[in-house]
């Protein structure tokens, strides 16, 4: 693939910041979008907007059409055995929820054990410590090894015959680290418990799987992997979906309804309660075709590459320190320089048009895990070059200069 | 957009040597206040006697910005009347509303203006001085 080529498919990355060509180094936080995802979500509004699943005319068969054949594209996507197994929410953190609202208190009690691990986002944390808290169950983490990854031996001691539920992010938005997900599952299913994946951070950079990983429920975000904003995945396992109770209530979701009692549809409509963020659903499944067209595989390497060569040049900085290991991470590295504060890195970064993130990430335990309170982080997508790189880095020798002749 | 703008010396020099960095005795009025979108944290400490601002200290952990405006207010209040300080604090969010404001007794305080230019730091700027309505409101 030709990253240079890649970017003049997103319009907005064709502009200048503060004078400067901009170079966006933040799509961990939200990706941007590719024409064609903005021209999907454009027709879809302008030629077959309606509401879904109700409609006996012909717009309201074309926007279920195109709804039900977004939930296609993702099944395939990420391998899923059939479309029931695929529920349209918010984004990660409603799918998490959902998991945690649903299946957690349902099967956890006094004594049992909800596993994660040190390096969550707050979304993939809360709702368990929610979760335990209503249910007396005890919630455990598994540990982290100095460089920021989990051992194997250490998610072995964690999880115990006690434990109902483990949670674990694929890829770390701080530590860019990629979790063993397939070993860790296997190893909570040998205790009997159910394994939950986080895929925020994986789903838009490598090929997922979650017939070969075997986790029981998968949840991700569109709008980190080009796709638009308010629309993510929770996969889960037929068997456990069906076992479930939906936690939101009212139309689409219903079969029967009496004056005291109802009855839910089939999956995965019974956890799809309200009209759907349809055009944006549709907009996911344009992003998924343009993700395929140029290959998972190819943007994984690609980003593999850039953290890599990112790395080693952040790394010639003195008094850089660079969080997560060099190998095996995603393409994302989190960084501090000497005592400059992330905040005043990034003011001095997006006056050169550098867009980074500054602060927690929403993980405050992994900061205090760290040892820091906060961060600055420059994340890679298929569009950025090493080029990109180079403007980081020489913006940030800027700052250091800038901020060394102030502080002294 | 110029850094020196945001970055004036005198901010740079509040952010060197912060005035008023450290604790008072455990009679002071304490406030913790955190901006949660990145981290800072500031705990102020008030020494409120006869009506007045008698010290304020703080400790914490910030940028530039936050660390400096939390020198500069503790500064700015210290002998005020509690009425004159939350004056200060009014007078300090109109200055981060963009509108134009002298401090005469405190002209530090007006190298923040650069701030407003900068709408996500303008939370820093502003973080001590919450701490300061918040000690204020606590003990009135």
């Amino acid at each position: 693939m030709n990253a240079r080529e890649i970017r003049e498919l997103f319009p907005i990355l064709r502009q200048e910041i503060n004078g400067h060509p901009l170079v966006y180094l933040d799509s961990a936080a939200s990706s941007q979008k590719p024409q064609s995802v903005i021209e999907t979500v454009k027709h879809y509004y302008e030629w077959d907007n309606a509401n879904v699943h109700r409609g006996v005319h012909t717009l309201g068969s074309r926007a279920t059409d195109a709804y039900e054949g977004s939930r296609e594209k993702v099944a395939r996507f990420i391998n899923a055995a059939n479309t029931e197994e695929i529920i349209f929410t918010r984004g990660s953190t409603t799918a998490l929820n959902l998991v945690a609202s649903s299946y957690a208190r349902s099967v956890c009690q006094e004594g049992d054990e909800i596993v994660i691990s040190k390096m969550e986002h707050h979304s993939n944390l809360i709702p368990w410590q929610q979760a335990a808290k209503a249910t007396g169950a005890t919630l455990k983490y598994i540990p982290l090894q100095p460089d920021g990854t989990i051992r194997l031996e250490d998610a072995e001691q964690t999880i115990t015959s006690r434990t109902k539920v483990v949670s674990v992010v694929y890829a770390s938005n701080v530590l860019g680290v990629i979790n063993p997900i397939k070993e860790i599952t296997a190893i909570a299913h040998r205790n009997g418990a159910v394994m939950v994946v986080d895929g925020a951070q994986s789903t838009p950079h490598l090929k997922v799987d979650v017939r070969d990983l075997d986790c029981d429920f998968y949840a991700f975000s569109g709008h980190k992997m080009c796709g638009p904003t308010g629309i993510g995945v929770l996969y889960g396992k037929k068997a456990l979906l069906e076992k479930m109770e939906p936690i939101e209530f009212g139309g689409e979701m219903i079969d029967f309804v009496d004056w005291q009692d109802s009855t839910w549809k089939d999956l995965p409509y019974k956890f799809e309660g309200g009209t759907p963020i349809i055009a944006a659903a549709v907009g996911l499944g344009a992003a998924i075709d343009f993700l395929e067209d140029i290959g998972l595989d190819e943007i994984d390497r690609h980003e593999k590459q850039l953290a890599a060569y990112a790395y080693d040049r952040l790394s010639e900085i003195n008094d850089v320190t660079i969080y997560g290991p060099r190998e095996g991470r995603v393409g994302l590295v989190t960084f501090n320089i000497g005592d400059i504060h992330p905040h005043d890195v990034a003011t001095v970064l997006d006056t050169e048009g550098i867009a980074i993130r500054a602060g927690h990430h929403c993980c405050q335990p992994l900061m205090r895990w760290l040892e820091v309170s906060s961060t600055a982080r420059a994340s890679f997508y298929l569009y950025n070059t090493e080029e990109d790189v180079d403007r980081l880095v020489s913006s940030l020798l800027k700052t250091k200069e800038f901020f060394g002749h102030a502080i002294g | 957009m110029q850094l020196d703008d945001l970055y004036r010396r005198v901010i740079m020099d509040h952010y060197k040597n912060p005035r008023n960095r450290g604790t008072l005795n455990e009679e002071a009025v304490t406030v913790n206040l955190n901006n949660p979108t990145c981290g800072d944290r500031i705990t102020l400490q008030l020494e409120l006697q006869d009506g007045k601002v008698q010290q304020a200290r703080f400790t914490g952990e910030g940028c530039s910005i936050s660390l400096s405006s939390a020198s500069m207010m503790t500064d700015a209040v210290r002998g005020k009347t509690l009425d004159e300080a939350l004056g200060l604090a009014d007078k300090f969010s109109s200055l981060m509303k963009g509108d134009e404001v002298e401090f005469v007794e405190y002209e530090d305080l007006e190298a923040l203006a650069g701030v407003k230019k900068f709408p996500a730091r303008i939370k820093c700027a502003t973080l001590a001085w919450n701490a300061l309505r918040k000690g204020i409101e606590a003990k009135s």
